[in-house]
């Protein structure tokens, strides 16, 4: 018997190895780090490196007592901040979303319906910012916002107005960060659904007495909806959580939970306080994934 | 002469200078840039018929079909429906329906809602869209698929669903767009039946575009043969085929073998044509128009020439040649006989007898025709 013979027979096989390795890469950097998150929002807080005492202990000779300890969790129903800080980020999440579709809407659509030439360079345009660092762009909207940006300098220029306007630190730029970072993941998946879109269904409608705009609303949004099921999702699970644009751009009352676990763990140092925040965080946000993912199958189920 | 296959319109409206048209089309011209896809084209349609609109690919006939529809501006020229101007009017204003090649069914929609859609649209009754969809069903065969959505149905319940769609909100014009195109053969020929039958109840009228000569000669009243956006010649399926006008149209409706040749009698009652591809003098028993000394064509179809091993009587119409192929179809035979010219020529035979003395390959044969069988064209 030859190697791949011997191989074969302890159920070594090349599609075993397939499937192996991303299960393999799950475990690596998400189960492992998930459990560890798990188990440091169980343990008490501690003045040590790590600052937090063990979970598992032996007591006596030949016993080992698992402490397991709730506080955390009960602490961030206690106090009004970390509710309040959930609520708000669902809001901020929610409202970008609803920004991102009214937005990439228009964009997804226009894009679908250009020539095939144009299509592609659309698409690039759409796809471009990525190749810059997001910090790097989300501190660029900080030199555009600022009281002597480029947008205020240009407004006082034209005699538009007299004094600067604060748009730093508001959530106004809080919300232009977020809806301008995640425009293109909910643009992305809405365009490869109306791709496949046989335009002539709009023609049939027409033809049968729609005027345009209604054709779109019967024909086009129904059939568009899974896409922006999905691109919606990819705005909002990402945009509850979002850390870095809200610190940059919504000054210190943008308060949200990305935030207040960033304070916890950095300023606080009560990490098993910060990892029952993730944890929770988690636990909000499964149903939504779950949902996106019922979404996805569905599309794929209907695109044969 | 033969009345026409398909639908059943009793006196012929076209022949008559009084009648009043239903579809009529005023010198339309549509251009994209430079090309004119449909070059002042006028037609005037006659209600109850099926007027089909035969071409190649490219030749203009959807986008004309498109026009009558909304979908396109004409460049130039009126379009007028039951005598009113329909030029600037959209889609959705237009007492027209359209049967798409595709279908276009709603996928997101079950059968009944498609069909329903456009008396939704209407804002018909609720009772009376019931109705009106469950009797239309019921003609095409679906009553028992009201509920299916349509990726669970076959192209041709597909079909019919498109076809209920178009036709519930009793348009006054149907347009057809390869109806059916996607359909296997056997399938096809049952369903063209099925459509006469479904328009005579109906009273509906009808432009269809085909493609397919078999499927137009069928179906229609009346066929426009369309050719580089130009209508070439209009008329019943037997004109059509009987009476062809241009080498164009006798070459594409049918087989038909073209004799190249010259005048050399030309009198009221007949003429003679002296054609040196076929080696003979061809005899027609009537006269033409066309100049002295001018190149004509002569075509004679296929199933119109016979095929002997003896000599008939006279000389005119009468050829020898050796038989180069032999196809056997079951109902008929082609053979190929090659002319001592070198011109081949395409005879068909039914085969009437299931022991027919057979005529093998290189058997030399005489072909021959009647005088009144050839067409002359003269472009």
């Amino acid at each position: 018997m030859n190697t791949a013979g011997y191989m074969r027979r302890f159920g070594v096989t090349g599609r075993g190895l397939v499937v192996v390795l991303p299960y393999l890469w799950l475990l690596l950097f998400f189960v492992v780090p998930f459990v560890i998150v798990l188990k440091i929002s169980f343990s008490d807080i501690d003045l040590a490196i790590p600052p937090y005492k063990p979970l598992l202990e032996w007591v006596g000779k030949n016993s080992l007592a698992i402490k397991l300890d709730f506080n955390n969790y009960a602490f961030l129903f206690t106090d009004r901040l970390y509710i309040n800080a959930f609520l708000n980020s669902i809001k901020v999440a929610f409202i970008s979303t609803v920004l991102c579709i009214l937005i990439g809407y228009p964009m997804a659509y226009g894009i679908a319906r250009a020539k095939p030439a144009t299509r592609n360079l659309l698409l690039l345009l759409v796809i471009l910012p990525f190749w810059t660092s997001l910090l790097l762009r989300v501190y660029a909207w900080i030199g555009l916002l600022k009281a002597n940006g480029v947008i205020n300098n240009v407004l006082i220029w034209l005699g538009v107005i007299q004094d600067p306007l604060t748009m730093l630190y508001t959530p106004f730029a809080m919300y232009i960060g977020i809806v301008y970072s995640y425009l293109p993941f909910f643009i992305l998946p809405l365009y490869a659904n109306l791709e496949k879109m046989d335009w002539q269904l709009l023609e049939a409608a027409e033809d049968l007495g729609c005027k345009p705009w209604q054709a779109f609303y019967k024909i086009t949004l129904p059939l568009s909806r899974n896409g922006m099921l999905a691109g919606s999702m990819l705005v909002f699970i990402p945009a509850v959580g979002e850390f870095v644009i809200p610190a940059l751009l919504g000054g210190p009352n943008a308060l949200m939970i990305g935030r207040v676990l960033w304070d916890e763990f950095f300023s606080n140092r009560a990490w098993p306080v910060a990892s029952a925040v993730a944890i929770l965080l988690l636990i909000l946000l499964v149903p939504f994934m779950m949902w996106y993912q019922s979404v996805q199958a569905r599309e794929s189920a209907g695109a044969r | 002469m033969t009345t026409s296959g398909g639908a059943l319109v009793k006196a012929a409206p076209w022949n008559d200078p009084n009648a009043r048209p239903y579809v009529q089309v005023d010198r339309i011209t549509k251009s994209f840039g430079e090309f004119k896809a449909v070059d002042d084209v006028s037609l005037k349609i006659y209600k109850g018929e099926i007027f089909c609109l035969l071409g190649a690919s490219g030749c203009g006939k959807t986008t004309l079909l498109r026009m009558l529809g909304g979908f396109e501006t004409p460049s130039s020229g009126k379009i007028f429906i039951d005598g009113e101007d329909m030029t600037g009017v959209p889609p959705y204003e237009r007492p027209v329906n359209m049967m798409f090649q595709s279908y276009a069914l709603f996928p997101h929609m079950n059968v009944e809602q498609n069909v329903a859609f456009g008396l939704k649209q209407d804002g018909v009754a609720k009772s009376e869209i019931q109705d009106r969809v469950a009797t239309m069903l019921g003609l095409v065969k679906l009553g028992d698929f009201a509920k299916r959505k349509p990726h669970q149905l076959s192209g041709g319940q597909r079909q019919r669903v498109a076809l209920a769609r178009s036709l519930v909100k009793r348009p006054k014009l149907l347009l057809l767009d390869e109806p059916l195109g996607a359909l296997d053969k056997k399938l096809r020929e049952h369903t063209q039946f099925e459509l006469i039958s479904l328009q005579d109840k109906l009273g509906v009228t009808f432009v269809v575009v085909t493609h397919d000569q078999e499927e137009a000669m069928t179906l229609a009243s009346r066929i426009g043969v369309m050719n580089q956006g130009e209508i070439v010649q209009a008329g019943t399926p037997s004109e059509i085929y009987e009476f062809p006008s241009s080498k164009f149209v006798a070459d594409f409706v049918g087989s038909v073998n073209m004799f190249e040749g010259k005048l050399i009698e030309d009198e009221p009652e007949y003429v003679r044509i002296g054609s040196d591809e076929l080696g003979a003098t061809i005899y027609v028993s009537h006269g033409i128009s066309a100049p002295p000394e001018a190149t004509v064509w002569a075509a004679v179809r296929p199933e119109k020439i016979f095929m002997s091993t003896a000599a008939p009587e006279g000389t005119d119409n009468v050829v020898r040649g050796a038989v180069q192929d032999i196809a056997y179809l079951g109902d008929l035979s082609i053979y190929l006989v090659k002319l001592p010219t070198g011109k081949v020529v395409r005879v068909t035979q039914p085969n009437t007898s299931r022991h027919a003395e057979a005529i093998t390959w290189d058997q030399q044969v005489y072909l021959s025709w009647d005088a009144t069988s050839p067409v002359v064209v003269t472009r």
